[in-house]
């Protein structure tokens, strides 16, 4: 019975995947409710919620899928993976103005550069204050706090060590998490409560996760300004961080 | 009908990937450079060149609409699959190289805001 009940959870994978997340939805906008009075939006409860389970996963499997590493649960792998992910982030942008969008141009050109700039100098000070004197191994960390996919890019174009690497993969999942759930505390502080600076602070804060998932939390009505900005983000740091930034650190640490 | 905002959606999505990865081969990036943003360009200039004729029906919005409302629940999914225990076992390093980074980042988003915002008039 159980066995039965099983292999139909395994088997409709992204019907189970529905049924986790809309209850975990549920349960998230029940707290937010009950608990904060709505002080704290139930999406951040619902984000914060998948990644505890995330960890549990990843603690159970070993995996580096999180929840979705248990077989019951693969499902939430399809429904959260990138396809599905760009496929609804798309969507969000019907209804969006583009006069909107293209009044921030300069600006967000701005953001992204110094948003890439200004991450890599934090992750590559980091570096050197834990004891890392090469600049290769510099740079990779560094770029592993623009994103987690431009830290492995740059390490593997340079050949840093793949334990370097790990660490600015690390370094990048620390970022995006730390985004997810400190967007809605701050976007009061940073007055981000409209498409311009929506723009800015996707263009700035830059991980593609972490923006879609802070602004869900925030305002849904800004995402697709946040997103539409943070698109080239992690292009952008592919671009810069193998080659001026990476170059810039060797003029610093000549090995 | 609902499939052809669906497939309208879907066209939009995958060229602008195609055009991201076009991009990224262009400037010698291993990465996608722009392409959900090319896709969202895309799906506003089609809706609204097709809504001004008429020819995208309340019906075939709902298509759009439907996915966008998903949205939410994607990503919280998306963080359900995150390497939390990764970011974790990283230790110090990894946890200061990244939350450093988002403290100056969020710090900067007022003081860029500023450019090309349309000036108040107690500001000069």
């Amino acid at each position: 019975m159980i066995d039965l009940l099983n292999q139909a959870f395994v088997k409709n994978g992204l019907l189970t995947g529905f049924v986790v997340v809309g209850g975990l939805m549920w349960f998230a906008y029940f707290l937010a409710d009950r608990l904060t009075r709505g002080r704290i939006h139930g999406s951040a409860i619902a984000v914060f919620g998948g990644l505890v389970l995330a960890y549990v996963g990843g603690r159970l499997t070993g995996g580096k899928n999180g929840l979705a590493d248990l077989p019951v649960f693969a499902g939430i792998g399809l429904l959260g993976g990138n396809m599905l992910r760009d496929f609804s982030i798309v969507a969000t942008a019907y209804g969006a103005s583009f006069d909107d969008l293209k009044k921030s141009g300069l600006p967000v050109v701005v953001a992204l550069f110094a948003g890439v700039i200004v991450s890599f100098l934090c992750g590559a000070a980091v570096a050197v204050a834990f004891g890392y004197r090469d600049a290769v191994s510099i740079a990779t960390i560094g770029a592993g706090a623009v994103t987690y996919i431009v830290g492995p890019v740059t390490g593997a174009a340079l050949g840093a060590t793949s334990e370097v690497i790990a660490l600015s993969i690390a370094a990048g999942l620390v970022k995006a998490i730390i985004v997810m759930i400190a967007t809605p505390l701050v976007a009061k502080v940073i007055g981000l409560d409209n498409p311009h600076t929506a723009m800015i602070y996707g263009g700035t804060v830059g991980t593609n996760s972490g923006v879609a998932a802070g602004l869900a939390a925030t305002d849904p009505k800004l995402v697709p300004y946040g997103v539409m900005a943070a698109t080239f983000y992690t292009g952008l740091g592919c671009l810069l961080a193998p080659s001026v930034l990476y170059l810039a650190t060797r003029l610093i640490f000549p090995h | 009908m609902v499939i052809y905002g669906v497939a309208l959606l879907a066209f939009s999505s995958l060229l602008g990937l195609v055009l991201g990865d076009w991009l990224g081969a262009l400037i010698g990036v291993k990465a996608n450079v722009g392409g959900v943003g090319f896709s969202m360009i895309l799906l506003i200039s089609l809706t609204a060149w097709l809504t001004k004729r008429g020819w995208f029906q309340p019906l075939s919005a709902s298509g759009v609409v439907f996915w966008s409302g998903m949205y939410i629940p994607i990503v919280v999914a998306m963080a359900a699959q995150q390497n939390v225990l990764a970011a974790i076992k990283g230790g110090p390093l990894a946890f200061l190289a990244g939350a450093i980074g988002v403290v100056l980042s969020f710090a900067l988003v007022p003081l860029i805001a500023r450019i090309g915002r349309p000036k108040r008039p107690e500001e000069k």
